[in-house]
């Protein structure tokens, strides 16, 4: 088993990683809020913490931070052990969700505020603020006062304070959740860009799975304090390891099956009467018996009712995207009864119509019936 | 659309009512100020003839201008002392968990359950027994425990509200906690402690029947001076101090509204 689908158990060392958990955990008055987490963060790496709220993530952002004190473990930053020092003398920068920036001080006041605490000669800061400015497209705001910017504007000022520092790691605490959708894409556009450029760590916190994808180079995807699988975008959405994170992560067609007689990666599946055989990507099987079936709804296609290999299913509603439609079906073999599949609009079966949905020899994957993983 | 009659019944009704209940709650005042101008020598209402004179008197009268003097300096003095005690205290209600928390919470807000003549009474009876001047300190103290929930519960109240986050945002950009404290937390929280000082200060130079207790002829009060006055003399002076009294707390308020807008100050944003 690699150590990518192993985020519970401690990796092996290589070169000095720009941040290194090893087995940290944190409880609320006896509340588990973080179970023991081993991560590594390579340097000038974009590592998304992705989960609902409640999983864990703000936890450990705030671990990293500093702004809490784990109960166990240790927390290293270029190698530096950190488990004790204070948040001002760990170097890091941070984005919050409402950017906190200081109310009673100016743009460029705000921006300074780093360089001040670090007692940088005041040529420098001036130098070093219009240049945060300039990196952030608000030359000519440094006289404003944070109430008079827009919520995008308000953005950058916050990354500029955050990145004024040359921070070891830069901390997003859900940054874009307060924007509207077209200014969001492009500040995550910006963001990413600027990321790269400056070839920055970054933990991003998100419960956006859109935003994880897009930005990423890997995603930890969190649930109720433990890290449900750890990988690069292409990894967490099309070989997702469990239930869980098939689920979380894009959309999911999940129908009971039975496991009939497993030999290598390959499975014969009984999918209300279907016989099926598939060829799955994952690491661990479950035993022969009552399972899950996941499939992508892209990985899917419908077909006429009655076509062998295919599941039967009947049209309950189509609804109009625009440039697709969603066709959700009632079907007696999945698990909630309903599964969706997306066709060109033209394309959009009548209610009631009976069909069959074929699904690709390789792909899909089965989890165990209680959707726990490990 | 047309109204009904009966609207405009209750429509007119409810206006009505407003203006008689805000002029209630004014009618005192009014009272007061009309009663203020009398020329007669009697308190008397409504004055037949019109004059200034009370309001010389006022000024003239020795034991109201060292009651004002002595107000000022003992709200002044009382105000800023349970102002840097309450703060104190609401922070470390705010901020930390401790074992007798609650016991804190109660002796801290006991005074509002302990009536005014018992706090002066009690440190009346203790200086007595120590045998301490009855000096303006003595007021200064009974004041101060007087004001002090007032202060406590306001400035927990402008914490309760404080986002965090700016302490978090302070930090990370590498302020050491007390620099957090002198840059960020206590120029966000001023708006708070500003409404808790002042609050505190209009409650002492208003406060009465603890003061009665432990005042003596050189450090009584003006609300002290003016019970005095009025057990001798029955004339409008009163009436013109009342006036300027509350001028001169409007005119405080109008100068803590230009400085601070408040709205801000009083929590009611």
């Amino acid at each position: 088993m690699s150590s990518e689908n192993a985020p519970n158990t401690p990796p092996k060392t290589c070169e000095v990683p720009a941040v290194q958990i090893d087995g940290v955990s944190k409880s609320f008055s006896g509340t588990v809020a973080l179970e023991p987490v081993w991560l590594k963060i390579r340097k000038g790496e974009f590592l998304t913490l992705l989960g609902p709220s409640g999983c864990g993530k703000t936890t450990l952002l705030n671990l990293i931070a500093g702004f809490l004190e784990a109960d166990k473990g240790e927390l290293f930053i270029n190698g530096e052990l950190v488990t004790q020092v204070p948040p001002h003398q760990r170097e890091i920068g941070i984005v919050f969700q409402n950017y906190a920036l200081f109310p009673h001080m100016t743009v460029a006041q705000n921006i300074a505020y780093g360089l001040r605490t670090r007692r940088v000669p005041k040529v420098e800061t001036a130098d070093r603020v219009r240049e945060a400015l300039a990196l952030v497209k608000l030359e000519g705001f440094a006289g404003r006062r944070p109430r008079q910017l827009s919520g995008g504007q308000q953005q950058r000022v916050a990354l500029a304070r955050a990145l004024v520092i040359r921070p070891r790691v830069l901390l997003l605490d859900e940054p874009f959740s307060a924007l509207d959708r077209n200014l969001r894409t492009a500040m995550q556009v910006e963001l990413k860009e600027i990321q790269s450029r400056l070839g920055l760590t970054t933990v991003f916190v998100t419960h956006d799975q859109s935003e994880a994808l897009s930005m990423s180079d890997r995603i930890a995807v969190m649930s109720r304090g433990r890290i449900r699988q750890i990988g690069t975008p292409p990894d967490i959405y099309d070989r997702p390891q469990s239930h869980f994170v098939s689920n979380f992560v894009g959309d999911a067609n999940m129908f009971q099956a039975t496991l009939k007689e497993k030999t290598g990666t390959l499975v014969q599946l009984d999918v209300g009467g279907t016989r099926l055989t598939l060829d799955t990507y994952q690491d661990e099987l479950p035993e022969p018996g009552q399972v899950t079936l996941f499939a992508r709804p892209e990985q899917c296609h419908l077909t006429k009712a009655g076509q062998p290999g295919t599941i039967p299913a009947t049209v309950a509603l189509s609804v109009y995207q625009g440039s697709y439609a969603e066709v959700h079906l009632d079907c007696l073999a999945a698990e909630t009864g309903r599964v969706m599949q997306r066709v060109p609009a033209s394309e959009a079966p009548e209610e009631g119509t009976a069909v069959g949905i074929a699904l690709p020899a390789s792909g899909p994957a089965i989890y165990d019936l209680q959707g726990s993983f490990s | 659309m047309k109204k009904a009659p009966f609207d405009h019944v209750l429509d007119w009704s409810g206006r009505i009512l407003l203006t008689l209940i805000l002029g209630f709650v004014m009618l005192p005042f009014v009272v007061v100020f009309i009663a203020s101008f009398n020329d007669s020598a009697i308190l008397s209402f409504p004055p037949k003839s019109w004059s200034f004179r009370w309001y010389a008197n006022v000024f003239e009268y020795r034991d109201f201008r060292k009651g004002l003097v002595n107000s000022l300096k003992i709200a002044g003095i009382g105000a800023t002392l349970a102002l840097l005690a309450g703060a104190g205290f609401a922070y470390v209600l705010n901020r930390y968990e401790f074992k007798f928390k609650s016991v804190l919470n109660g002796v801290l807000m006991s005074p509002l359950v302990i009536p005014n003549f018992t706090i002066g009474l009690g440190l009346l009876i203790l200086s007595a027994a120590a045998s301490l001047p009855r000096s303006i300190w003595l007021v200064v103290a009974v004041h101060v425990i007087i004001v002090l929930p007032f202060v406590v519960r306001s400035v927990y109240v402008s914490l309760q509200n404080f986002e965090t986050r700016y302490e978090q945002a302070a930090e990370s950009l590498g302020a050491t906690p007390t620099r957090v404290l002198m840059t960020i937390t206590l120029p966000l929280l001023l708006p708070g402690l500003v409404s808790g000082g002042l609050f505190a200060a209009i409650l002492s130079f208003n406060e009465f029947t603890a003061s009665l207790f432990v005042v003596n002829q050189r450090t009584q009060t003006l609300p002290v001076a003016m019970y005095n006055y009025v057990r001798e003399y029955a004339d409008p002076t009163l009436a013109a101090v009342s006036v300027i009294y509350v001028a001169m707390v409007a005119v405080i308020l109008l100068i803590v509204h230009k400085l601070f807008r408040l709205e801000k100050v009083l929590n009611v944003e």
